[in-house]
Order: structure tokens, then sequence, then C-alpha cells
């Protein structure tokens, strides 16, 4: 479990180097990082001003230096468009985005884990096919556009709950719903395919035999087994909702750190943007860290092996 | 002939013949599509989206870039005040929103086809390299392949395309190079499972070259899968160029697709929601059809499925 546990932050530190050179080169992938941060119509003068300012004429591992040592501590420089610090500013908008995601999904998992169980013990059943269309419609609808129709109908033709802002508690209920479909989709398909499979497996057709209460079946033998699968799928969800989120909070306008790249896309501020992609993926794997370490309590195969 | 028994196939009835002529096998196919109705109405969502793109300037009633400011946000024809003349309403500049939903296919069939073909080329070749060596070279490159799939992948999309600017090219190679992993992953795992088969195993006790495993053996037991999971990130790449048109970051504005409508339409959304309504639709459509055909792909082409399905 320990050695276990120990590759994993191995991996994560990995992954989080990788995370900054993406970053790093990301700006850098056009040729000149001056011209993509000034106004269009900058002058040369203006323009190699600002590469020295930025330290952009030093050689190219230089600056990857620069950045990373930087980096490390938590300076990612000041926002061009607001000249203060980025990471402030993001910390800043964090409580509404975790906020966000996190009502998000659990209304996906509110709704799917009982939709998938109902359906995978059910097969074809009315409920299965509730949570296949589910399942396909959380899949295919495009929820940015969702997100339009719901402000439509619930906020401009029926006034029942707010279309913008974070001012009450009922202002999450639509980004936070419009954000979780997709998960709950995913989630739907994931948990009935899990327990269809599980059903048919031979410690579940054992249990049965021996006598065993069909209850106790279902929580000791089902649902412990579908939770690994989802577990994980959970941790993958989450990071691609804090992706999601800025379309989500775009529409809303949500003050969390979706809205604020898709603002710092139209400042062309791409320090800031640099300081959310890379913030953003720290917290995506530090949940993923939490997802394995969930995982190890779940599943003994972990627990007790390497 | 009644007396001996013959492998029939549990599905469709039809005997399984090594030597099964393509007509068999299209009859074989016909009659597991007529089974599965979810499969054909994906097909026909398919097909129908194939047709709009070929065909747009034929089918198309108006030129989608014309304006006419007289007729702007005329409402859909069945609305109070609409006509047929512009079926599906226009928008604030008085364009037909029918006819760019008709050519705005074309963007969106273009990026989900292009950007499969490259994701699956990069990782098809990533995947069978990784797969077929294995040791440490494929340690590193699994490990690699997770680190990408672990990032909020929307962000990076997003970020990327604002970083490059507008254009049909740069979308499709966002895309197609984001996606590899995928294709990497599920060629990896297959290539793993087939090398472990017993015919590779039989191929390679009578010395057959490791180029003719890979070609012969490798490669075409591949493709079921690979489609399958082509068919699952079209429909994705489909969602999500509307997305980043959506954000004002796909083609560009002067482009018809549906992104760029839905982008446009938001400003309109209380005086005229059907300029939204109808790309969205599109869009929601689209996906749709993908999303049924690859479900049906995935249980035709895995036997194992099929009889589990039954």
């Amino acid at each position: 479990m320990q050695r276990y546990l120990f590759s994993r932050l191995v991996q994560s530190v990995l992954i989080l180097v990788g995370v900054l050179l993406l970053v790093f080169f990301m700006v850098r992938v056009t040729g000149d990082p001056a011209s993509l941060m000034m106004p269009r119509e900058s002058t040369n003068e203006s323009l190699q001003a600002f590469r020295h300012k930025m330290g952009f004429d030093r050689p190219l591992i230089v600056q990857l230096g620069d950045f990373i040592i930087h980096a490390a501590v938590g300076n990612f420089g000041n926002s061009l468009h607001f000249k203060t610090p980025a990471l402030p500013m993001i910390l800043e908008r964090l409580p509404a985005t975790m906020e966000l995601a996190g009502v998000g999904m659990l209304i996906a998992v509110v709704v799917a884990i009982p939709l998938g169980l109902v359906g995978g013990s059910t097969p074809g059943s009315v409920w299965d096919s509730i949570g296949r269309f589910v399942g396909l419609l959380g899949q295919s609808i495009p929820n940015f556009w969702l997100a339009l129709v719901m402000i439509f109908f619930f906020a401009v033709q029926l006034h029942l709950l707010p279309s913008f802002g974070r001012d009450t508690l009922q202002s999450v209920i639509m980004p936070g719903f419009v954000l979780g479909l997709p998960t709950m989709g995913a989630l739907v398909r994931l948990t009935r395919s899990a327990v269809l499979e599980i059903r048919g497996e031979d410690y579940v057709r054992t249990a049965y035999s021996k006598g065993l209460n069909s209850n106790l079946i279902y929580s000791r033998h089902i649902l412990r087994n579908a939770a690994i699968p989802l577990i994980s799928v959970i941790g993958v969800q989450f990071g691609y909702m804090l992706g999601g989120s800025i379309y989500i909070e775009t529409i809303f306008a949500w003050p969390g750190m979706g809205q604020l790249i898709e603002q710092a896309i139209g400042w062309r501020d791409f320090t800031l943007i640099q300081a959310i992609a890379f913030f953003t993926s720290v917290v995506v794997v530090g949940l993923n860290f939490l997802t394995d370490l969930a995982y190890a309590l779940v599943d003994p195969r972990i627990r007790f092996g390497g | 002939m009644s007396q001996t028994s013959l492998p029939v196939d549990q599905v469709s009835g039809l005997l399984i013949d090594e030597e099964q002529t393509l007509r068999h096998r299209l009859t074989y196919f016909g009659r597991l599509l007529w089974r599965d109705k979810s499969g054909m109405l994906g097909l026909l969502l398919f097909f129908i989206l194939i047709f709009s793109a070929i065909f747009a300037p034929w089918i198309a009633p108006h030129d989608p870039l014309e304006q006419n400011l007289r007729f702007n946000k005329k409402p859909p024809a069945w609305a109070a005040g609409g006509s047929w003349d512009y079926p599906l309403g226009t928008d604030n500049l008085g364009r037909d929103t029918l006819s760019r939903i008709i050519y705005g296919s074309r963007v969106s069939l273009t990026v989900g086809i292009f950007g499969v073909l490259i994701a699956s080329g990069i990782g098809m070749l990533i995947g069978l390299i990784s797969g077929y060596i294995g040791g440490r070279l494929d340690n590193a490159v699994t490990a690699l392949i997770n680190l990408i799939l672990s990032l909020p992948y929307l962000l990076f999309v997003v970020v990327i395309a604002a970083i490059l600017g507008r254009s049909l090219l740069n979308v499709i190679l966002i895309f197609g190079i984001t996606d590899s992993p995928i294709f990497a992953r599920t060629t990896r795992g297959e290539v793993l499972r087939i090398r472990e088969s017993g015919y590779v195993e039989s191929a390679i006790s009578i010395g057959a070259s490791r180029r003719r495993i890979i070609f012969d053996h490798i490669l075409p037991n591949l493709l079921g899968p690979l489609i399958t999971v082509a068919t699952f990130e079209m429909s994705a790449m489909i969602f999500y160029e509307a997305g980043l048109g959506f954000l004002g970051l796909s083609v560009p504005p002067s482009v018809p697709s549906w992104g760029n409508m839905l982008s446009n339409g938001r400003q309109y959304l209380t005086s005229a929601p059907w300029i939204c309504t109808f790309p969205g639709l599109a869009i929601m459509f689209a996906s749709l059809g993908m999303n049924l055909v690859g479900d049906w792909l995935r249980d035709v082409l895995d036997p194992r499925l099929r009889r589990v399905k039954k």
C-alpha cells in the first residue's frame, strides 16, 4: 500500500513537471510570445521593449529555468491585464468553481448511480430504458446550448431561477445541473454496465446459491465491486468538469476560474492564462491522487498488495 | 443436413461459415441492424449529416452568407410572422438559418473526419509500437498517455485554440493531436490482447515474420475496436468544435458553422431564441447519431458482447 501510494505520488509530481513544460511552450508555439500577448496594432519598438521587459530575448533554456523556479514557489508573474500577481487572483476564484463543480458532481451522482444500479439489475425494464435515455442524452446534448435553452425557459419566461451571477442559493441550480449533465450520462452508462457484468460473476452466483439475502448480495458484493471503476471515473470526470466550466461559467456569469480564463483570452492576458492552466492541472492532479487513495481503501487487492 | 448440427450464429440465425461471401456478410449485418432500431436511427442521422454536407449548394434554399436586413430576425415558418421562404427563420443580419445549418454541417463533418484520421493515425502508430515492443518503452508510453489523459482536456484545447488563432486547419490539428492518446491507448490494449492470442502464437510457431504477424494478424483485428472508438471520438469532436465556436475560437466568424451560429445567436436569446435553438438541435442530432452508431458497432463487432446482450 505504501509503495503504491509512493509511486502514485512520484507520478503526480512528474505529471506536474510535464504540465509546466506544456504551459511554458504553449505560448511560444507561434514563435513569438510578444506579438501574441501585445495588442495587434503594436509598433515594432513597443514589441521590442515588451520582449526585453518579459525576458523573451534571453536564451530559451534560461527562460525555462526561470519559469520553473518561479512556478515552484507559486509565482507565475503578474497578470498582464491587472498588473498584479496572478496566483491570488486565481485563489480568489477557486471557491466559486469548486462549488459549481461540486454541486454538478452531486447532482450527477445522486441521479446516475441509483438509475444505473436499478437499470443494471433489471435490464429491459422501464427504469433501465430511462437510464439508457439519460446516458445517451448526457453524451449528446451540447450542455452549453442546453444552458441557453434553460435560461430562456426558467429565467426569461417563467422567472423561476436567476439567469446569472452567484448571489442567491438558487443561482447554482441551473449551472450546476448543466455542468453535471455529461458526467451524469457517463456515470449512468458505467454503473449500468458494471452492475450487469458483476451480476454474472461466479461469486454472485455462489452468494445466491448459499441462500444469502439479495439485499446483502447487492450491498456486499455488487455495490462494492462496482464502486471500483466508479471512483476512478468520478476522478476523471471532475477534471473534465473543471475544463467544461469555461463554457458554463461564461454563460451564467459565474465568478469562477472558468470565467476568468475566458476573460483572460479576450484580454490576451497569457501570463494569467498560463497560471490558471497550471493551477487547474494542480487541482486535477491532486484530486486524482485522492482518487487513487480512495481506490486503495476500496480495493483490497491494492490495500494488501504491492 | 438437418441431422448434423452446423454452427449457427445465436443472433442472426445464419450459419457460421468461414467462407462467407460478401453478400452473405451484408445480409448478416443487415439483419443485425434491423434488430437494433437505435443503430438504424443512428445511421440515418449520420447519412443525413453526410448528405447535407455534400449537397449543401443544391439543397440549401438560400446563400448562407446572403444578408437581407429587411428580413432580419424573422421567426420560423410556423410561428406568427414567419414565412416558408425562411423555414427556420433568419438571424440578426437576415441570413437564412436553415441554409446556414446545412452549410455548417460541412465544418462539423470536416473537423470530425480529418480530426479522427489524424488522431487515429498518430495513436495507432504509437500504440502499435508500444504494445508490440513492450518492456520499458511500453511503460514509458503508457505513463505518458495516462499523464495526458488526466489533464483538464477542454481547458487546454480552449487555450491552445486561442493561441493558434481561428482557422479550420488549426481546429483539425488541435483535435487530431490532443485526441491521439485515446487511440494509442485502445491500440496498445488490443495489441497486447491479440499478441497473446492462439492464432498469433501459431503464426509465430510456423515461423511467420514479424512483419507478416503485424500486417496479417494484428492490424485486421485492430480495426473493429478502432472503428468503434473513432465513431465516439468523431461525435465528441463535433461537440467540442461547436463548443470552441461558441466561445469564438473555432473557424473564422464569416464561415457558417453551428458553433459560430450559437455564439452569434446568444446575444438575441430573448428577442429571437430560434437563432440559437436550431443549430443546437443540429449539434445534438449529429452527436446522437454518431453515438448510436458507435453503440451499435460495439455490439456488432464484438461477438462476446453480442452474446451477453441477448
